[in-house]
């Protein structure tokens, strides 16, 4: 019979649990109700205890890691700390979120517990065995997998399964000690490189992208770069979009070149080397849908693009509508609408 | 003042990114049609390791930079006319499957045990690079699980800049959710850095540092160890490709005006 842990950690807060985790623990309360399998959940952060309480409804057994060690996300405490959890759970299957944090440390973990590891699960199943489904070759190829060698340690992306939201309660939780290792790193705080706004949004319901267009010479002759710039900002002001580039288009700000938009940077870019994001739209503008960048449009729900080329990417099959026009002067009269109706 | 670094890049070799890819099953498990002949390309996060480190290496004179890859010698060779030119570096073949199919673990140890083995490597100065994720299997554990191996427990994923201080030190960017960086500062190797982009454009070619680097590319193919890669209980239940065709409509006659009503209706649609 398997033994089922969730490993969890804080969000931002220190002492609440963070929304990928409260999706790890949904995955864990079904799988052990398939399983008839015993289920723990293992909490990690500078409080852990006091966010023990939200998922008290489980009525799985609660292990905390806690401390200032792990107020901030760090390879050598948070693996100390996940290992010391997995060891006091002794289980056979252990999920976790893809979260930076526990992507960072759960490979070492499991190998210090002679498991074996997958991430980027997109969803679970039980026949007779446990089975995963995940992709391969950039959200090209779809594979589902099993494993019989054991413990055997599934990272979950984020946004698969819903969010726990049991009635708090009073938790009976297991404080476990962890040893310290030597701290050689040190975490100083988080930055923004945005110049302005935050531009990305994973919780947006809409994607939108910018390609390389956007600085090209327009007809007439010039580029406009500064427009396009105002455009772009004005539509995610309005509209709560999270903002997308093509490759092409951050690479000309890694080239030092000026005429591109200041406010991108590889962090928004989609696709084979950039992220794969989660909104239930997407919006396309001056990007030529190539595979390479459509890849990271795997988990946008419908797909809509406006381009001047009738020939692109995005016309093979690869979004739901597709405006042949002029973006500039879309996204102007889009703009205007939605600032219509917001006034 | 600068300070001579050893630097190990770990990077795959991967189907050119334009290439159609159609999984088929053979006798090893699956694979895709045509491997062998698809053109490949470095793995692209990995390559921006690789430039990342190049700057490093020639920033810091006196510094080591080796390129240790596993995937068959025909293919390495091919990649490598190509990679070779763009910076320096000590090429540490491993004669292994291509793909994104075997397990990670497997390839983890060979590649651990390729490093582990390089003559007049200092692990205390080790700073291990590699993509954050590979475009094959796109996992992101390979690099950790050798970091592990090699006993390294500074570890740090989606770096997008390191900057060395003059005692050894480095700050290090690390992405982390809602488009932000964690900073955080490392008191100096042995560490491992798996790279997201990072800010460096992809080297021009140059045919001198290509000529350099293929006198040693060559031999070090011809030796390079064969090495199989266990599949750990790993099994594959289905192996295909995603339903992708969508019924596209093209508008291609309407006004700007039209189209900007249609998207804010659709916008603001549940």
């Amino acid at each position: 019979m398997e033994t089922i842990l969730v490993l969890t950690h804080v969000d931002e807060s220190g002492s609440a649990l963070s929304k990928a985790s409260l999706e790890a623990v949904t995955a864990g309360v079904e799988l052990a109700r398939q399983h008839t399998a015993k289920l723990t959940i293992g909490i990690l952060g500078v409080d852990a205890v006091a966010a023990a309480s939200t998922v008290a409804a489980t009525g799985a057994r609660l292990l905390a890691v806690s401390g200032e060690a792990f107020a901030q996300p760090r390879y050598a405490t948070d693996a100390a700390g996940c290992e010391a959890l997995c060891r006091a759970a002794q289980a056979s299957i252990v999920l976790a979120p893809g979260s930076s944090r526990f992507t960072r440390v759960a490979a070492g973990v499991a190998h210090r517990l002679g498991g074996f590891i997958d991430t980027h699960i997109t969803s679970l199943s039980s026949n007779d065995a446990i089975e995963a489904t995940r992709w391969f070759y950039r959200q090209r190829v779809e594979a589902t997998i099993s494993r019989d060698a054991r413990p055997w340690f599934l990272l979950l992306d984020a946004g698969t399964h819903t969010a726990f939201a049991g009635e708090a309660g009073t938790a009976q939780v297991e404080a476990v000690g962890v040893t310290l290792p030597a701290m050689r790193t040190t975490v100083e705080g988080l930055r923004s490189p945005m110049r302005d706004a935050q531009t990305i949004r994973p919780d947006a319901k809409l994607l939108f992208v910018a390609g390389a267009g956007w600085t090209k010479k327009q007809p007439d002759g010039q580029i406009h770069v500064a427009e396009a710039g105002e455009l772009i900002l004005a539509f995610l002001r309005l509209s709560g979009a999270s903002l997308g580039s093509s490759k092409s288009l951050a690479d000309q700000k890694a080239e030092g070149e000026e005429s591109v938009l200041p406010f991108l940077t590889h962090m928004n870019q989609i696709g084979q080397t950039g992220s794969t994001p989660r909104h239930a739209k997407g919006l396309s503008t001056c990007c030529h849908g190539e595979e390479p960048h459509v890849v990271g449009w795997r988990f946008i729900g419908e797909r809509r693009a406006i381009s001047l080329d009738p020939n692109c990417g995005w016309t093979r099959g690869k979004a739901d509508v597709v405006y042949i026009a002029d973006a500039f002067q879309v996204m102007a009269q889009v703009n205007a609408l939605l600032e219509a109706r917001s006034s | 003042m600068a300070q001579a670094l050893q630097i190990v890049v770990c990077a795959g070799i991967v189907p050119d990114p334009l290439q159609t890819l159609e999984p088929v099953s053979g006798p090893n498990g699956p694979g895709l049609k045509n491997e062998m002949v698809l053109p490949a390309v470095l793995d692209p996060w990995a390559a921006c390791a690789l430039y990342e480190a190049a700057q490093l290496a020639a920033k810091n004179p006196g510094s080591k930079l080796w390129l240790v890859s596993l995937g068959p010698k025909a293919k390495l060779q091919q990649v490598m006319m190509t990679v070779g030119q763009k910076a320096a570096f000590e090429l540490v073949p491993v004669d292994g499957p291509i793909g994104g199919f075997p397990d990670a673990h497997s390839t983890a140890a060979a590649l651990a045990e390729a490093i582990a083995a390089l003559p007049g490597l200092d692990r205390e100065r080790l700073l291990l690079f590699g993509g954050w994720e590979s475009a094959t299997r796109g996992a992101g554990v390979t690099l950790q699980l050798v970091g592990e191996r090699l006993g390294i427990t500074d570890q740090f994923q989606g770096v997008d800049q390191i900057t060395l201080g003059e005692d050894g030190s480095f700050e290090v960017l690390e992405r982390v959710e809602g488009g932000r960086h964690q900073v955080s500062v490392c008191a100096g190797a042995p560490a491992v850095l798996g790279w997201a982009t990072g800010n460096l454009a992809e080297p021009r070619n140059n045919p001198q540092t290509g000529m350099a680097n293929m006198r040693g590319i060559l031999p070090a193919l011809q030796k390079a160890k064969r090495v199989e890669l266990a599949a750990n209980g790993l099994s594959y239940v289905s192996v295909g490709l995603p339903k992708q065709q969508r019924e596209t409509r093209v508008e291609k006659n309407m006004a700007a005006d039209e189209i900007a009503c249609e998207l804010v209706e659709w916008i603001g649609a549940e």
